[in-house]
């Protein structure tokens, strides 16, 4: 219970200075938003290449929103020396990672959110069904998992705006994959037994993942 | 909650800790002592290691080698035991510009596990008289006052030991002023505290054992008791200029 109340602090303490900043979800969903309406027009109104084109469309605009919010997440930290405060506290260094990456999937959960109905409004898809939910939720649950580890690592260098992509993207292609798959059939209006598989690789990214940031991320941030 | 150690010849134990950072080693064999209540200041150029030393005893980095016994507990075995009797003071805030001062008290609290942190929070403000502002942005503030915000989470769990890393860097006259009345009240007498600074004048002002650190070694060390300001001015300039 009390590894969740440091948790939730740390979330809260994020979620509290992102409200009054708005740095992250203002840029990122601006970002976003432009990405969705640049494709709308590139593509027309031809139905089959929206279906054919909208899984790839929709996975680059989230893949590159998360790098954008993800290079974000430990800057705050970085200023006055945060981190070292965090680091000075008799917590583990677990629970500083899984703040992060709670407080990172919040704000990328609230921009997907705001994007999916814009998605489907401007595509005219089924973007709000349960499997596109499912399948974005649990994609991006693997890629902050991963993005915040990696985040943490590039905070410390120079160029961390172009460290993370290089680093980060060559990781979550193979979730980023699954998700276009999956999210594909879903458009179309396969059964869940069709991209089960792909959903399977999604999980067990995930599963695989979090578990292994867990374990490095004390490395990352102690080295 | 802090001010438990009851070790009675010494709170701090450090024996021959080293720290590298790839090729470059900051700290080359570190042996020291800390007696309960003992006022230590460590000097020394840039880059001596004084900061890499203060972190490494605050927990914050691993040491490459060596020991460090806090209140007779190892700090590799125990870390988040012996973190809750450590206070650190750095010349980095560790404070969010976008929280209020009560709101990064209130975090810090919890991460601390304060109990009745609502009243502590208003002790520790009173403590560096920054009761009026503790709604206000830390942003908003002087470097001064973000400083004695940042002292106040330091003594906000009542730690047995003091680690400040030139606090007053960024500061005026006025400030500093403030810092060591400060540091003087909650409970000081108690606390051990070691403080790492380029001021001599001060240093000596404060400090009752004094230190030399030159690329990570110790190379001199006196009680103040046996010699004066102008004594230790030589000592430290002969010490630096020697291991160079």
């Amino acid at each position: 219970m009390n590894f969740w109340r440091k948790v939730i602090a740390i979330t809260w303490k994020d979620a509290l200075s992102e409200m009054r900043t708005r740095e992250i979800i203002f840029s990122v969903l601006v970002f976003t938003l432009l990405v969705i309406v640049i494709f709308n027009f590139a593509f027309g109104t031809s139905q089959e290449v929206i279906v054919l084109v909208a899984p790839g469309s929709l996975w680059v605009t989230f893949a590159f929103a998360g790098v954008l919010s993800l290079n974000r997440a430990f800057i705050p930290e970085k200023e006055q020396g945060c981190l070292e405060g965090l680091m000075a506290c008799p917590i583990s260094r677990e629970i500083i990672y899984v703040g992060k990456v709670v407080s990172s999937l919040l704000f990328m959960l609230i921009i997907e959110a705001i994007a999916l109905p814009i998605f489907a409004f401007l595509f005219n898809l089924p973007m709000l069904s349960l499997q596109v939910i499912t399948i974005t939720v649990l994609t991006t649950v693997g890629f902050v998992a991963v993005g915040t580890l990696f985040s943490a690592l590039a905070v410390n260098t120079k160029a961390r705006e172009m460290v993370l992509p290089i680093l980060f993207l060559p990781i979550v292609v193979p979730i980023i994959i699954g998700a276009v798959e999956a999210s594909g059939l879903a458009l179309a209006g396969e059964s869940w037994a069709s991209f089960s598989s792909w959903l399977g690789i999604i999980v067990a990214f995930d599963a695989i993942f979090l578990v292994a940031s867990f374990l490095v991320f004390a490395f990352v941030v102690e080295e | 909650m802090g001010q438990n150690i009851t070790s009675p010849d010494w709170v701090v134990k450090v024996t021959g800790l080293t720290k590298s950072f790839g090729n470059q080693r900051a700290l080359r064999g570190i042996d020291l002592e800390v007696r309960p209540g003992e006022f230590i200041v460590i000097f020394g150029p840039n880059g001596a290691g004084k900061s890499t030393l203060l972190n490494v005893l605050a927990g914050i980095i691993n040491p490459s080698s060596g020991s460090i016994l806090i209140g007779g507990r190892s700090l590799q075995d125990n870390a988040e035991e012996v973190r809750r009797q450590i206070g650190v003071v750095s010349h980095q805030t560790f404070l969010y510009g976008n929280l209020t001062a009560y709101e990064n008290l209130e975090f810090y609290s919890r991460m601390y596990d304060v109990p009745r942190c609502e009243e502590r929070i208003e002790e520790v403000a009173a403590i560096v008289g920054m009761t009026s502002r503790l709604h206000d942005r830390v942003s908003t503030f002087s470097r001064g006052m973000q400083q004695r915000i940042s002292i106040a989470r330091a003594l906000l769990h009542k730690p047995a030991i003091m680690l400040l890393d030139e606090p007053e860097t960024g500061l005026d006259q006025q400030a500093i002023a403030m810092l060591w009345e400060t540091l003087h009240a909650d409970g000081a007498e108690k606390r051990s505290i070691i403080l790492t600074s380029h001021n001599l004048e001060r240093g000596f002002e404060l400090g009752e054992r004094l230190l030399v650190l030159d690329k990570g070694k110790i190379v001199y060390e006196v009680f103040k008791k046996d010699l004066d300001l102008d004594g230790l001015k030589t000592a430290y300039q002969q010490s630096t200029r020697v291991s160079q």
